[in-house]
């Protein structure tokens, strides 16, 4: 059965944690955790989510959790789901699940996920990433976006914020051959559902990368967060797809679709311009952005359409 | 059966007796063929396990750790930088109260890069929360395999244990061993139980956060439990003894230190050197004493006290420095001397580094020092380096 927004269970096994209002973080976890059940084990390494759902005696899961060490998120899950395979537990009864950041995911995290992949362990990933070290106060991850004030690509004269663009993690990740990778925003949450559903049914190692907006580290009120969140889709900037590997998709080598390949795009200053961490970035700027947004959409949809 | 193995193959034996549900395995020299006599195992069918093979050492712990919160008995094994490259999750496997055994085969530290043994490694890491045991020879490697599981899982520890055993020294010279049988050692290590796991009927939060007006007392509770692993160590000695017949002497091995007026203490394979010369000596009608230290953490205070707290003088022979200070052994039993209130002269022999040989005329060379210590013809609180201080013509 397909989860949507009428059946999804009113249970809850994220409650009582201290994230700030809005965050897309919280929403990740909260909403994956329904779909995933009660029987879910979860690993956080150090970040928002740890830091805010973690803090005794207020210890915010509903189902069996545990903190990680920071770039161990990938390493842990394996150790769990090998130490419940060693008893006896297959991994179908209980998903070993993974919620880490971009910088504990695309930086810190990078060698174990990797490892984790090629040992096809039999978890999911999911790394909510709001484009930046939110947790340690706005710093810049290589999942930050071009153009972004971040506290260490701070905006001034000489420089408008990040000078690097997003790392594409999800290209990383697929070129390994996983069994099953997808993209998705918390802006389109039954997409995102939809693809935790799938990945949940998948055997082997399994990625989702969200995207999950933060409205203190990226300067928009924090009622706009769903909002913001289906914005970086519309304008391209973000995209949703999915990847299945060779044994999922009978393809040598995997296959990609793009789940929304729009005509046009919504444009992006309004975007760029809600939002105070791009509030430097001029003309020159915005043009460089939507140049690499075309260039990365002419990729995918050669290749992926 | 007796088999004639090295230290790694003889741990290996062990590590199969102990019959670990999880073991996470990252290659480095020299404790590599560990890992390859248990993926062997594995292969064969003789060792019945989830076998990793994850891609840092990094990874190897936190997959312990990770392996360790379902309620599996767990094994890893690394050395040196490996050691190092770990060494941010030795705090969270023992923090969370994990009883992982891990075996490190001693090695140097770089730069100058070096893989022979000396026990830098180990000992730079004293602080983080792990027992830490360290063998003299193959068969006690392979023994403590087994006691390690039982010391790391005893509901009053509960903490993990680093089992060191010395790189090359031991880890690849042969020995005749003798391997236990696998009846007994299910008798002596039964399967491991623990409250301190994921429960799938009242889902538990583990590893958390604890603020300030908390942290303390999970600081003590760790303290102290790995105080109470001193009492844990006799009691799972004296049971060994019972099922396998082999005696062990506790945190400390103590050999002719009753009437010494020296002693000279140190760690692992060396020991056996230092007794060896420890007996030329008595036999000119001198006084000289042993105290091979086997747990470094917890610290056996008490007994290092009673063992040289008779002795006029003391040394410490140790294969590493704390830059700057003086070898880390040494001011452990400076420390256990000094608050039991039996401070005594001492000087501290630096040898070993980097795999070099410690020799017998070095090993008389340092008793020869600590009799003139103790007749009071030379200086307490020296540090010696071994084939520099005492190379002609002074040192470099």
């Amino acid at each position: 059965m397909t989860v949507n927004a009428r059946n999804i269970t009113d249970e809850e096994f994220f409650y009582g944690h201290k994230a700030c209002p809005g965050c897309g973080g919280a929403l990740v976890v909260r909403q994956v955790l329904k779909v995933l059940g009660p029987q879910a084990v979860a690993a956080l390494p150090a970040g928002c989510m740890s830091a805010t759902g973690f803090n005794f005696p207020q210890l915010a899961f509903g189902n069996n959790a545990m903190i990680t060490p920071f770039g161990g998120t990938a390493a842990v899950l394996s150790g769990i789901q090998a130490g419940l395979r060693a008893q006896g537990i297959a991994a179908d009864e209980r998903t070993v699940v993974g919620f880490a950041g971009d910088g504990g995911t695309a930086d810190i995290g990078l060698q174990a996920l990797s490892g984790a992949i090629d040992r096809n362990d039999d978890v999911l990933y999911i790394c909510y990433d709001n484009e930046a070290y939110m947790n340690t106060g706005i710093q810049k991850s290589s999942l930050t976006p071009f153009g972004a004030s971040t506290t260490t690509t701070p905006a001034g004269a000489r420089e408008h914020g990040c000078l690097t663009s997003k790392k594409s993690l999800f290209d990383i990740v697929a070129a390994h051959g996983i069994p099953y990778a997808a993209t998705a925003s918390v802006g389109y949450l039954s997409d995102f559902l939809k693809k935790v559903e799938r990945a949940r049914d998948v055997r082997g190692c399994r990625f989702i990368h969200v995207m999950a907006p933060c409205p203190v580290g990226w300067g928009f009120p924090s009622e706009d967060m769903v909002d913001v969140a289906k914005e970086i889709v519309d304008t391209g900037l973000w995209y949703l797809a999915e990847y299945e590997g060779p044994a999922l998709s009978g393809v040598p080598g995997g296959a990609f679709r793009l789940n929304r390949n729009p005509k046009a795009f919504k444009p992006i200053e309004p975007y760029l311009r809600r939002q105070g961490r791009f509030s430097a970035d001029d003309g020159a700027d915005l043009a460089a952005i939507e140049a690499a947004r075309d260039a990365r959409w002419a990729y995918m949809r050669e290749r992926w359409a | 059966m007796k088999k004639f193995l090295s230290g790694n193959e003889a741990f290996a034996e062990g590590v199969r007796l102990a019959r670990p549900q999880v073991i996470s395995a990252y290659p480095i020299t020299p404790q590599t063929t560990v890992v390859e006599a248990l993926a062997s195992m594995v292969e064969e069918g003789s060792l019945n396990c989830e076998y990793l093979h994850v891609e840092s050492e990094h990874t190897a712990l936190s997959a312990a750790i990770g392996a360790a919160a379902t309620g599996a008995r767990t094994f890893t094994a690394t050395s040196s930088q490996g050691l190092l490259y770990m060494a941010e999750c030795l705090t969270y496997a023992s923090g969370g109260r994990f009883p992982i055994v891990m075996m490190n085969a001693n090695r140097a530290l770089a730069l100058p890069w070096n893989i022979y043994g000396d026990q830098r490694d180990s000992l730079s890491l004293l602080d983080h929360g792990w027992i830490q045991v360290y063998a003299e020879n193959n068969q006690e490697a392979l023994d403590l395999a087994l006691m390690a599981y039982a010391v790391a899982e005893d509901e009053r520890v509960s903490l993990p244990v680093m089992v060191n055993v010395d790189g090359f020294a031991l880890t690849h010279t042969y020995e005749s061993v003798e391997v236990p049988e696998a009846q007994a050692a299910d008798a002596f290590l039964p399967p491991y139980r623990t409250a301190n796991r994921f429960d799938f009927e009242q889902p538990v939060n583990i590893g958390y956060s604890a603020g300030p007006e908390f942290n303390r007392y999970y600081q003590y509770w760790h303290h102290r439990d790995m105080l109470s692993a001193e009492a844990v160590v006799e009691e799972v000695e004296a049971r060994f003894a019972e099922v396998f017949g082999r005696v062990y002497p506790g945190m400390v091995d103590a050999y002719r230190c009753e009437d010494a007026d020296f002693v000279l203490v140190t760690l692992g394979s060396v020991a056996g050197l230092a007794r060896d010369v420890a007996d030329e000596l008595r036999a000119a009608g001198k006084r000289a004493g042993v105290l091979r230290i086997r747990y470094l953490r917890p610290l056996p205070a008490r007994l290092i006290a009673e063992a040289v707290g008779g002795a006029a003088a003391i040394g410490v022979l140790e294969q590493d420095i704390s830059f700057g200070d003086t070898g880390t052994v040494f001011t452990n039993v400076l420390s256990a001397l000094g608050r039991l209130g039996m401070a005594r002269p001492a000087v501290n022999f630096i040898g070993g580094l980097g795999g070099d040989d410690i020799s017998r005329d070095q090993m008389r060379a340092c008793f020869a020092d600590l009799e003139r210590l103790a007749a009071g013809q030379s200086a307490a609180g020296r540090v010696v380096f071994l084939g520099i201080d005492d190379e002609e013509g002074g040192p470099r």
